[in-house]
């Protein structure tokens, strides 16, 4: 792990925490300077080591999945059964020691193990608890499980993806996860400041579901206000047009906008269809909008004589919206991506060289860093128990003769 | 939470999210505007609300001496001027560390303010396209989509509130205020959940499946994840470990109770599923009767009863769907925000509770402050210039 001093340098977090909506706030964390423990056990591992391909060499392991190290780097990674008290003895130790508590259970879990807030207070006084589930801590279905991805289409985000007449599309992952995720590092902050001026800690509440709604929250205002009901629509939009992916050479798509009649005008030049921009049909946004089916001729016919790439750079140049439809194999390669050191390689002991994902701010006096790949399951009991907690060597044998570490 | 803590908002959509979740946080935020800049739409009364508005041109010598004299006591600035060329001196990062040394200073651009692309034009249909997730939405022999409503404002605005608050954290020890900047596309990254490791550890790359789920199975088998059902669609998903295996067994009890047929799903153990090595023909075979049960039920009955079972899966909403959940009114989601003569706004809620209590939201969106109040307030003067009212109404 990195000695240089970051922003979060001395925050120390515990994650009770599995999948993606809690550890992705402590990998965040993490980058930034947080020691950041991950807890699991050898009883029930994280899901994501075992349920969630892709592994290494296609076989499944708990040491051998990509997914689990890609929202788990820089962490320090623990193994404790909490379903047995010398380890939850050990657990007990872990939230007094730190400052912040991630848990992603259902409502109650935490509680059930002797772990609930009001018990880490009395352990802790200062403690910063975030729960983060799908529908919050109360209310009538606060007991639902769920998974992002589906929480996705409860949240709205599928039924507006798609063409009008045709189904909701699927937003290939658990896309509201990393809303919530994203949203909780801001909350967890915020506490970290009130703590700091005032030594109060906080039980931070956040629904998975509420978080995504923000994401859409000028579609709801305008439905509580109006009863106007935003639907799928394609790529179409009110403010501009044309305004669509459109194919280029192989498999390659452009998205491509104008946002007004003099951007088209320069579309129509690169295209080598000038007469377009005076052509009544096109002249206005509301002609481009109602014509945008034959006006996908001309473009097309443009593009498909070159890659997607070369296509969004010509039209840059001349002052016109567009970039390729990156494939997640060409986000690797992307050059802003690139420049930006967006993909960061660090050696993994069993999958070996892997990227990982550097959040999207750059700090510039503490620029943070992936310090470390996604530990081994209990790789870091030694360096946490002994280290962090203080554990003597007694007690340390001891634990591991009740099968703490299990 | 942030209550002590003041921030200059002058950003455009991409960085109205950011100014929001600190406002939400308990940051007073004053959003900048010009005089007559349009704030009737619903995204821009969305994710301003809880701002007060100054009404200021810093185009003009006034009005950046009046911004000066406001940074002079903020603790973080957040624009979103782009493309960098066009940025001037009044956002220069060098220029601001030297004339503010304490202040955060949030940029948020599409691209983030240097490299290759950062001149680059983009709108939310260029960003989510450059970002990755309209090559994973759509049918998988169509073209790319993108959600209908714009996200990356919001996943920008996401991704700048955690920035500043990471910045000012160190900027309370330290002293130092810093430069964050944000790039639009990059936030988009995290909406593609693990997709990229597909590419690096088993060269392949995943693309859009329609109403499927992909990378569940080692074997390429696809999971379907929609289904129509009597008045819309549901999602559900044939998952293996703990949660789905309960799912499942759930599935197979309530499909049972109402006398639905069975088909392959009665050779299953679900106590024992585990989808990772099934091929596609198996999937198929087993999801032919739970399609055939979901057509049978609404909405609403799927909630309820998958609630009930403490079953995974949900179905998929409209907005109008959202907006009456008696979830969200049992947890006072909704913020009505009282308006001009008696009027009230229903907006989204802050995103938390904190200690059992939602943050109220304290100010209408495009609630006036004038300038001279605002100086007062925080205790500052102009260093140059007179101090105008901005308009008249707002002076008063």
């Amino acid at each position: 792990m990195s000695t240089v001093d970051q922003a979060l340098s001395g925050v120390k977090v515990v994650e009770f925490a599995s999948y993606a909506a809690g550890p992705h706030v402590g990998k965040i964390l993490a980058n930034f300077g947080a020691i950041v423990v991950h807890v699991e056990s050898r009883q029930r591992p994280d899901g994501f080591r075992l349920e969630y391909p892709p592994f290494k060499d296609g076989i499944p392991g708990l040491d051998r999945g990509g997914c689990f190290a890609f929202f788990n780097d820089s962490k320090y990674g623990v193994a404790l059964d909490l379903k047995n008290e010398a380890a939850l003895r050990l657990a007990r130790r872990l939230v007094a020691w730190c400052d912040v508590v991630i848990e992603n259970m259902r409502p109650g879990v935490m509680a059930r193990l002797g772990l609930g807030f009001e018990a880490m207070r009395e352990l802790n006084p200062g403690v910063i608890l975030l729960s983060s589930c799908n529908m919050g801590q109360t209310g009538p279905r606060a007991h639902t499980p769920g998974f992002g991805s589906q929480l996705s289409a409860q949240a709205g985000f599928c039924g507006l993806t798609g063409e009008p007449d045709g189904p909701p599309m699927l937003l290939y992952g658990p896309y509201i996860d990393f809303i919530a995720s994203t949203m909780s590092v801001s909350a967890v902050l915020a506490a970290l400041v009130r703590r700091r001026e005032t030594g109060e800690g906080a039980w931070i509440d956040v629904a998975q579901y509420e978080t995504g709604l923000l994401f859409i929250a000028d579609a709801l205002l305008d439905f509580h206000m109006t009863g106007k009901e935003a639907t799928r629509a394609s790529n179409d939009s009110p403010d501009a047009a044309p305004h669509d992916a459109y194919r280029c050479q192989g498999e390659d798509w452009l998205a491509l906008s104008c946002w007004s009649d003099a951007e088209f005008a320069r579309l129509a030049s690169v295209i080598g269809r000038p007469e377009l921009a005076r052509d009544p049909q096109y002249a206005d946004l509301a002609a481009r909008k109602r014509n945008a089916a034959a006006l996908r001729t001309p473009i097309e016919a443009w593009c498909g004589t070159r890659s997607s790439d070369a296509a969004a750079g010509i039209l840059q140049e001349a002052g016109v919206h567009a970039h390729r439809v990156n494939t997640v194999a060409d986000l690797l390669h992307d050059p802003q991506l690139v420049h930006r050191h967006t993909w960061r390689r660090r050696r993994h002991p069993v999958i070996g060289d892997q990227m990982y994902l550097f959040p999207a701010f750059d700090l510039a006096e503490t620029p943070g860093d992936i310090t470390a790949a996604g530990p081994r399951l209990g790789a870091d009991n030694d360096t946490v128990f002994r280290n962090f907690i203080g554990l003597t060597e007694e007690e340390h044998a001891a634990c591991r003769e009740a099968h703490a570490f299990d | 939470m942030l209550g002590v803590y003041r921030v200059i908002d002058c950003s455009g959509e991409l960085g109205w999210l950011a100014g929001r979740l600190l406002a939400d946080l308990g940051a007073d935020v004053v959003k900048i505007e010009a005089p007559g800049a349009a704030i009737a739409r619903a995204d821009w009364q969305a994710y301003n609300v809880n701002k007060r508005l100054l009404r200021l041109e810093i185009a003009t010598a006034h009005g950046q001496d009046a911004l000066e004299a406001l940074l002079d006591r903020a603790d973080i600035l957040i624009e979103s001027a782009s493309p960098p060329h066009l940025r001037g001196d009044l956002f220069d990062p060098s220029r601001i560390r030297q004339r503010h040394p304490r202040l955060v200073h949030v940029s948020a651009t599409p691209f983030g303010c240097e490299g290759p692309h950062a001149a680059w034009l983009a709108s939310d249909l260029e960003i989510m396209a450059a970002g990755g997730a309209m090559s994973l939405a759509g049918e998988s022999e169509g073209k790319p989509v993108r959600v209908s409503v714009p996200q990356a404002r919001a996943w920008a605005g996401t991704h700048a509130a955690a920035g500043a608050l990471i910045a000012l954290l160190h900027r309370d020890v330290s002293g130092h205020g810093q430069h964050v900047d944000v790039s639009a596309q990059a936030a988009v990254l995290a909406a593609l959940a693990h997709a990229p490791t597909f590419v690096d550890i088993n060269d392949k790359v995943p693309m859009r499946c329609g109403a499927f789920i992909t990378g569940r199975t080692i074997t390429g088998a696809r999971l379907r994840a929609f289904w129509p059902c009597a008045d819309g669609h549901i999602n559900f998903v044939l998952y293996g470990g703990p949660a789905g295996r309960r799912s499942n067994e759930q599935l197979v009890a309530w499909m049972r109770d109402a006398g639905a047929d069975l088909g392959t799903l009665a050779t299953i153990d679900c106590g024992d599923f585990d989808p990772k090595h099934l091929t596609q023909e198996e999937v198929d075979r087993l999801e032919a009767p739970v399609g055939r049960f979901f057509a049978t039920l609404t909405k609403r009955e799927f909630l309820e009863g998958a609630s009930a079972r403490e079953m995974l899966g949900y179905p998929v909403s409209t907005v109008g769907d959202v907006a009456a959940d008696p979830q969200l009114a049992a947890r006072a989601f909704w913020a009505d925000v009282p308006g001009e003569r008696g009027s009230s706004t229903r907006h989204c809620g802050a995103f938390l509770l904190v200690d059992g209590k939602r943050p109220a939201l304290r100010h209408a969106a495009g609630s006036p402050v004038a300038l001279v109040a605002l100086l007062e307030q925080w205790g500052s003067t102009l260093a140059r210039t007179r101090v105008e009212p901005i308009t008249a109404t707002e002076a008063g």
